[in-house]
């Protein structure tokens, strides 16, 4: 396990909501997690929304001090440093979404190449419209990498439809991923399933999943 | 057509797409970004146009110049920004032109907050620019009445040759479903012989103007676009009613607030209240009728609002005050919960309002 996990892809393929269940499955194991928010251009249903739940985990947070406010401000938090410079800790960090969002990762790109010690995952989620196939998804690979400074490693499959994912949509997502793994040469590291969802497939290489913002709970 | 998942703002722009819009002008504010975000990325690889105006303004008048050329096209941004266009709007009106404005609407008064609101209802209804005018204001509940009513207020705003608004808010924006894409169309169905087309010497040239210099000609043409007004009343009232055939109480909602309000009525009927809704789908024209109707039946209706009281005004008037109608509302950002609304039904009932 790589001491920082990037989750990095175009915008609402699920990287908060991965790099949530992410830093979860790592506090298991490890004493020292932090999740960072580096989102500079998503609103609404940030990370922070979840920071009760870490807070009850014993997971650092480290996310813009406007998030969720009124103030209209993408200012990233000096503590952003820390988690790459402070190697005591394994770290989480949810880039924004497409280019745009992964501009702010150009800053600490120099000490996260530096130490070496680095997952740059690619999520994918092949219901999204501007990345249904995976020649699109490969184009914003290539956008975020440029953008970011750090070249991918790896894929997480994320494709779902909300709360109309049924295992016909989890196939289609894992054919188009390992379509976009021959395309690109890296590695699926996982299908990531919301958890009940999750039980009833018989699939392997499945990573369930607990979902954070259940906003669709309201009819 | 297989489902895609979709931001609502996404939903808004692809659906423009469709429905033939090839020429988007806005200035980026936040809950909308989006719709320009994705208007940048497609619109270059249709032969669109997306222009990042330098201000809302100019985006306003961009929309007045390709609507009199006879084409669709569209504008977008969020509270403050559409305040600012209201100059233009008000100018579209004036010259009979189509076209969709999108307002996905955040706190105000003024800069406000970025967090979702219902606030500028009046402003969306009762014209927020000057002069005797309606916009057709159409509010959608889910990602997939983003897609559907751009489409409509395209249609409706050719038909009529008037302006239509596509009233959000920010969490419809921002929140995420899976939508099934209208299907592509040219957006060419109503002819526009009034358009500035080029004459080519064959006919007599057209003029897209809203200012008269005879008083007589100005009220002329004023009561002329208030019959084709009673037209749009008449024919495109839109509305959806929710268990409101037995109901004591009855919640009218629309957007989110709706959305909230459906929960709260299932709770309501739990404890053998019984609640139902109305959901306004047009905000203008307004399901006057149907609430008259309903009037004779209930104990009283809620106006559930991210407001201070707006919509509650409209209700009045349809009912001609015969029932009690209280409000329960939230502001500057945020959004009345389910239990909120419960209890708002449960005091109607009651009769503590």
């Amino acid at each position: 396990m790589h001491r920082v996990t990037l989750f990095a892809g175009h915008y609402g393929s699920g990287k908060t909501n991965l790099a949530v269940n992410w830093a979860m499955m790592l506090k298991k194991d490890h004493e020292r997690v932090v999740i960072a928010d580096l989102d500079i251009v998503n609103p609404y249903f940030r990370t922070k929304d979840s920071s009760e739940l870490l807070k009850s985990l014993g997971i650092e947070l480290v996310s813009p001090e406007y998030a969720n406010s009124n103030v209209d401000l993408p200012a990233l938090p000096s503590e952003l440093y820390g988690v790459v410079q402070n190697r005591q800790r394994f770290a989480v960090l949810d880039i924004g979404g497409d280019d745009r969002g992964a501009y702010a990762l150009g800053r600490y790109a120099p000490y996260i190449l530096e130490e070496n010690d680095y997952e740059m995952i690619f999520t994918a989620n092949f219901m999204r419209p501007l990345t249904q196939t995976p020649e699109d998804a490969l184009e914003v690979m290539r956008e975020i990498e440029s953008a970011g400074g750090i070249p991918f490693t790896a894929i997480i499959n994320n494709t779902n439809l909300g709360r109309l994912t049924d295992e016909a949509v989890v196939r289609i997502g894992i054919e188009r991923a390992e379509r976009l793994s021959k395309l690109c040469g890296l590695p699926i590291l996982c299908t990531a399933v919301e958890k009940s969802l999750a039980e009833t497939l018989g699939i392997e290489g499945i990573m369930p999943i607990e979902l954070q913002k259940k906003y669709y709970d309201i009819i | 057509m297989a489902k895609v998942l979709m931001k609502g703002n996404e939903a808004i722009a692809e659906a423009a797409i469709r429905a033939g819009c090839r020429h988007y002008f806005g200035y980026p504010i936040t809950p909308q970004t989006e719709i320009a975000a994705y208007m940048a990325k497609r619109m270059p690889k249709i032969g669109g146009t997306f222009l990042q105006a330098e201000s809302e303004i100019s985006a306003i008048n961009m929309v007045y110049g390709v609507s009199s050329a006879g084409l669709r096209v569209m504008t977008s941004s969020s509270s403050p920004g559409v305040s600012l266009k209201q100059e233009g709007i008000s100018y579209l009106a004036g010259s009979d032109l189509p076209a969709l404005i999108v307002n996905v609407q955040r706190g105000g008064p003024g800069l406000g907050g970025i967090q979702p609101s219902q606030s500028d209802y009046f402003q969306a209804t009762k014209g927020g620019g000057h002069g005797d005018y309606h916009l057709i204001v159409l509010a959608p509940a889910s990602v997939q009445e983003m897609a559907d009513l751009t489409v409509k207020a395209f249609d409706l705003s050719d038909k009529y040759r008037m302006p239509a608004m596509l009233l959000a808010d920010g969490t419809m924006g921002q929140m995420m479903e899976p939508v099934e894409l209208p299907p592509e169309s040219d957006g060419k169905a109503v002819e526009k012989p009034w358009a500035v087309t080029g004459t080519e010497n064959r006919r007599e040239h057209n003029i897209i103007n809203s200012l008269y210099l005879v008083p007589e000609q100005l009220e002329v043409k004023n009561f002329e676009r208030y019959e084709r007004y009673k037209e749009v009343e008449k024919n495109e009232t839109l509305f959806e009613e929710y268990m409101t055939d037995d109901a004591d109480v009855i919640v009218v909602a629309f957007g989110i607030a709706a959305r909230v309000s459906k929960n709260a009525i299932t709770a309501a009927r739990e404890k053998g209240i019984k609640a139902g809704l109305i959901r306004p789908i047009t905000l203008w024209p307004f399901p006057s009728e149907a609430i008259a109707k309903a009037a004779d039946r209930v104990k009283g209706f809620v106006s559930v609002e991210l407001s201070m009281g707006q919509m509650i005004e409209d209700i009045r008037l349809a009912e001609s005050c015969k029932k009690p109608v209280s409000l329960c509302n939230r502001t500057g950002g945020m959004i009345p919960s389910p239990e909120q609304v419960l209890k708002a039904i449960e005091d109607m009932e009651g009769g503590r309002f």
